[in-house]
Formats: structure tokens, C-alpha cells, sequence
């Protein structure tokens, strides 16, 4: 059961259709409805493909933020084997937004962290909806400068709205430990390799996409704030997200223009979650090509290619 | 205004409140006293009454840290408003405006300098100027600030005042955090110290880079110091905040900083901390 969106409307209208048709043949064995159906199909495939190619950035939020959009749980099962989680920050706690231990993609043994967003309300609780805390980016931390030690390369999905916001968070020092977790993704002396999967929010999610080589989804988005935030402070009114979304470029067309991300990975028609295979597939490939060609840098190579990386941004 | 009208309005019982021109007199936005300005300034713009910090600019910062004879740096040229980006005004207009009512072309400045005989470069974020943003132009300054430190071979300084990110910058603004990160780390792979002074305010995506990477952190009284801002923490847990939440003293009780230093004693203690710093180096 697929959930539209607002837009994708006239889809749904098409596809439900589609269905009806579908049943009505199958109850009465009438073999005419059969072409219309294929007529149906064909027309509902070019609607979602054109729909596709000219979402807005705001639409693109959406279908980032979609519900049934994989994440980090999906992309452990489908494109990673072996995955062995490792818990806590050895200072406070453990915090389940923020996942990560060994895995392997294909014959590649990796350090594998990332945003857990939660996919039904008890799973979205127990995971912050994604939201890190401290002792999240503290155990990333710990997790990548034990990757570098054993010379595991890390890869890293991020899917985040932004680091959490509350009174505990702040106490533990949530500014340092973003702080400290870019900080960590920047002196790796191992590859690293990121991927925007669905949200991009700000310093939380900078914090562990301080990589050489940065990768997003087709439709995700990556912004200092969101759409929203920015359209109540600037404008005045979250009404505004869509200008605000516009204005900011959050789209992974335009960061590549920026020279903000290196490369996208392609989604299916009508996005990652109509069909979370072949997304995962994609992935794997991209993510499996970034780390062959980074594969043999010595630990002063890759922290300068970082390092020139970054600073080559908007200059 | 005539000479007399100003001796007038200098004598606190000569002029009636009403009649009091702004640029004489300041009222202390924490104890409401009403305060003569040059008083307030000749006491580095700290409540004689209450011993509030007032908000400061980076020529006020650099002439009460610095000794005398620290030389500006240029402001580093950058790409101006690169997203061509407006809301309800156009972006360049903000950056005009904001430039009209400030010494500096933006929201960072540079000088190198001696501190109480002790050689260092040290930044000053101007909160008047939009809100201290981090955009390009705060990225590139603190990075050529660093780079600066590095071939004096002294320690970097910044003192910090900021909202966050400049969103007009959209994501370039947030490629500031790793960015200013890579300028810390090579500092400290030069082997010299990195200092930071937290003032007020100091949040968003500055605290959460380069504000919160010091060797040593020192918090000026009373500073408000976060991640999240107030009304959005207040938004997603709806319950009152604790009292002094995110204020420099409760920073300090939950040890994320070094320590509190009263604007007065801040000269003395950063030539101190950088005595003890570069000591093996000057060895
Ligand atoms: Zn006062």
C-alpha cells in the first residue's frame, strides 16, 4: 500500500483506477478490459516519470521525508551483510538515532553509521525520529577513530531533520559533540564515504557527512535549516517553506552544481520507496565504486583530500 | 547640538529623562539602570550597577584585548550572495544595509597583535552585523585568520558572538563548520593553540564548529551559549526551561567550558593561557 503525496494526486487517481479495472477483470474474465488497462498503466507511468522530473525542491522534501522512504534499517538489511551493531559513547549513554558497527558490502569490511528515523510511532520513539543526541555523534565518534585504527573504511547514510533539540542535549555539550564528530569525520586516515539518503538537516547531519567524497539520493535534500525555519524567521510565516525551499537550494541537482556533493545516485521512477531494491542496488554500486577508487590513498592523502575538499567550497 | 546643551545633559540632575539624547545616556537591558555612556564604556561596556556584559564590536574587543600598535586584516574577498538569494528583501540589500551601519565589511575581523607583550591573531565576530552570521565571508576570514597564526607562528583567538548560519547562504553557510574545522586542525598540526572567548550570543552552527573547539574555552558572565535556540527547545519539550539554561555559568557547572572570566580580567588571562601554551615552543 502505497501513501501519496499531495502531489502525486493525479497518480493515485490513475492507480486506483488501474486496480478497479484490475478486479472487475478478474471477477468477470472480460478479456477487453485487458488493453485498457495496459492503456491505463502506460499513461499513469509517464504521469509519475514527468511528476518526477520537475519536482520542486519543496516536493522533494516531501518525498524525502516520505514515511515508507527506506531507512538505515532497510539499507543495512538490503545492502549490507553481516552488520554487527556496536552500542554507546563510553561517557553517558546509548542512542539509537544514531546506528553503527561493522559491515560488509559485498567483499568490502567497513564501519557502517547512520541516521535511524523509525518507521511506525514505537520505532520512531525509540529512535528520536532520527534526532541525535550527545552521546549519538560521541559514539560516532568512538566508532570512526577505531575504524581509522584498523584501517576500516567508513561509510556513512545520513537521514536526519537535525541534531535534537532539548535541555539534556544541551547539558551534555550537543554543540561539541556535533562538533567533535565533524571534527572526526575530518582527520579519518581511512576513506569515508557519505550519502545523503532522505533529510540533509544542518549540523547534525554535517557532522557525519565531513567525508571526501559526498553521494545523495536522487530526491534527497541537504540545507542549514529547514524549509520551514527558514520561511518563520525570514518570512515570518512557515507558509513560505516552498520560496524558503526554493531560495536555499536544497537539492541534490543543485549541490552538485555548488560543488557541495560529488555525485548522485539515481532512484527509481516515482522515488526510493516505490522501490527500495533497486534504490538499495544503486546504492550499493555507487557506494562500492567511491570506495575502489579510494582504495590504496595513504592516511595523509585522504585527510588532505578532505581537507582541499571542503575548502574549495565556494571559493 | 550646542556645547552647553551637552554639558547640561551630562549632569544627571540637570537633565529632565525626556529631554535625554541616546547617545549620552544607556540604559542597562539588565537592571534597567540608566547609566552615562562614557562611563559604561570607560568600564568596557559592563554594568558599573550589576556587572552585565553589554554586546561589544570587534574595534571595542580588539582595543580592550590588544595591546596598542595590532595591525587589521584585510577582509578576505569572497563570492558575494552566491544562491542569488531573497525572502521578503534581496539578500545584497541586507548586506548593504548591514555594511552602512558597521565599521567592517562583515561579520569577522582579524588583527594580529601583541596581548600584554604576547604575539597572537585574534578574531572578533561583530554580532551587530547581521547577527554575527557564519556565511563565506566568516569561513574565509576565520580560515585566513588561522593561516595568519600559523605563519606568525602564535596562537588564534576568536572570539565569538553569532546567531549561526547566514540561511541566505543556504548550504554554503553550513560548509562553514567543516571548513573552519580543517583551518582548527591545522593550526594544531602547526602545533599552536587555539583559543576561543564565548560571547553573547554565541549559537547554531558556530557553536556547534569552531566555538566549541578551543584548546581552551573561556566564557565571558552571563553569555548565552547553545545549540538549539530557546524558543525551539521550548517548542519541543513544552516545559519551562531551567533557570540559567544556556547562560556561561551553567555551561561551565556542566563542564563544557574551561572557565567564566569577567571582561575586566580577560586580557590577563588569555597573555597568561598563552604564556603557559607557547611555553615549551618560546623553551
Ligand atoms: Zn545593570
Amino acid at each position: 500500500m502505497i501513501s501519496y503525496l499531495e502531489f502525486e494526486k493525479p497518480v493515485a487517481a490513475l492507480e486506483a483506477r488501474i486496480a478497479e479495472l484490475r478486479d472487475t477483470a478478474a471477477a468477470s474474465g472480460e478479456l477487453d478490459i485487458a488493453a485498457e488497462i495496459r492503456r491505463l498503466e502506460t499513461k499513469s507511468a509517464e504521469l509519475l516519470a514527468n511528476t518526477y522530473r520537475a519536482l520542486s525542491p519543496w516536493q522533494k522534501t516531501q518525498v524525502a521525508r516520505h514515511p515508507a522512504r527506506p531507512h538505515f534499517r532497510d539499507y543495512v538489511e538490503r545492502m549490507f551483510t553481516g552488520f554487527m551493531p556496536l552500542g554507546g559513547d563510553r561517557l553517558f549513554g546509548e542512542d539509537q538515532a544514531i546506528i553503527g558497527g561493522f559491515a560488509r558490502l559485498g567483499n568490502r569490511r567497513v564501519m557502517l553509521i547512520g541516521h535511524e528515523k523509525g518507521n511506525d510511532t514505537q520505532s520512531r520513539i525509540r529512535h528520536n525520529f532520527g534526532m541525535g543526541k550527545p552521546e549519538g555523534y560521541r559514539k560516532a565518534v568512538r566508532l570512526m577513530e577505531m575504524a581509522s585504527r584498523f584501517g576500516l573504511p567508513v561509510v556513512t547514510l545520513v537521514d536526519t531533520s537535525g541534531a535534537f533539540p532539548g535541555v539534556e542535549a544541551e547539558e551534555r555539550g550537543q554543540a561539541e559533540a556535533i562538533a567533535r564528530s565533524t571534527e572526526a569525520c575530518l582527520a579519518l586516515g581511512v576513506p569515508m564515504v557519505a550519502t545523503i539518503v532522505g533529510e540533509g538537516g544542518s549540523g547534525g547531519a554535517v557532522a557525519l557527512a565531513s567525508a571526501e567524497r559526498v553521494l545523495m539520493l536522487e530526491h534527497a535534500v541537504y540545507s542549514v535549516i529547514s524549509p520551514e525555519g527558514c520561511a518563520s524567521i525570514l518570512w515570518r510565516t512557515a507558509e513560505k517553506a516552498p520560496e524558503a525551499a526554493e531560495a536555499m537550494k536544497v537539492t541534490a541537482q543543485d549541490l552538485l552544481a555548488l560543488g557541495v556533493i560529488d555525485r548522485i545516485v539515481p532512484e527509481p521512477v516515482g522515488g526510493a520507496h516505490r522501490d527500495p531494491a533497486a534504490t538499495c542496488t544503486a546504492l550499493a554500486a555507487a557506494i562500492g565504486e567511491e570506495l575502489d577508487h579510494l582504495a590504496g590513498k595513504n592516511a595523509d592523502a585522504l585527510r588532505a583530500l578532505r581537507a582541499e575538499r571542503f575548502l574549495r567550497i565556494g571559493a | 547640538m550646542s556645547w552647553i546643551n551637552r554639558v547640561r545633559n551630562a549632569l544627571p540632575f540637570a537633565a529632565p529623562k525626556r529631554d535625554t539624547p541616546d547617545n549620552l545616556w544607556i540604559k542597562c537591558p539588565s537592571c534597567g539602570e540608566m547609566l552615562f555612556t562614557k562611563e559604561y564604556e570607560d568600564n568596557q561596556s559592563v554594568c558599573p550597577r550589576c556587572d552585565h556584559h553589554g554586546r561589544i564590536g570587534a574595534d571595542a574587543r580588539l582595543a580592550q584585548l590588544m595591546d596598542p600598535g595590532f595591525v587589521l586584516l584585510p577582509a578576505p574577498k569572497v563570492k558575494e550572495d552566491p544562491l542569488k538569494f531573497r525572502d521578503t528583501k534581496k539578500y545584497v540589500d541586507r548586506i548593504k544595509g548591514a555594511r552602512a551601519a558597521n565599521p567592517h565589511p562583515d561579520a569577522l575581523t582579524n588583527a594580529v597583535g601583541r596581548i600584554e607583550g604576547k604575539k597572537a591573531v585574534v578574531g572578533v565576530q561583530e554580532f551587530a552585523f547581521m547577527g554575527g552570521s557564519m556565511g563565506m565571508a566568516v569561513g574565509n576570514a576565520f580560515i585566513a585568520g588561522t593561516e595568519r597564526a600559523i605563519r606568525e607562528k602564535c596562537p588564534y583567538i576568536a572570539v565569538t558572538a553569532a546567531g549561526g548560519a547566514r540561511m541566505q547562504e543556504g548550504i554554503l553557510s553550513l560548509m562553514q563548520m567543516p571548513r573552519s574545522t580543517v583551518a582548527i586542525s591545522r593550526l594544531h598540526a602547526a602545533g599552536l593553540p587555539y583559543i576561543v572567548v564565548l560571547t553573547d550570543p554565541t549559537t547554531g552552527g558556530v557553536t556547534a564548529s569552531y566555538a566549541m573547539l578551543g584548546d581552551i574555552q573561556i566564557a565571558e558572565p552571563g553569555a548565552l551559549i547553545g545549540f538549539a535556540g530557546q524558543r525551539v527547545i521550548q517548542d519541543t519539550i513544552r516545559e519551562k526551561l531551567p533557570e540559567g539554561f544556556q547562560r556561561a555559568e551553567y555551561l561551565h557547572a556542566h563542564g563544557m567550558i574551561d572557565m567564566v572570566v569577567h571582561r575586566h580580567s580577560l586580557r590577563a588571562t588569555l597573555a597568561e593561557t598563552i604564556d603557559y601554551l607557547m611555553a615549551a615552543k618560546a623553551a
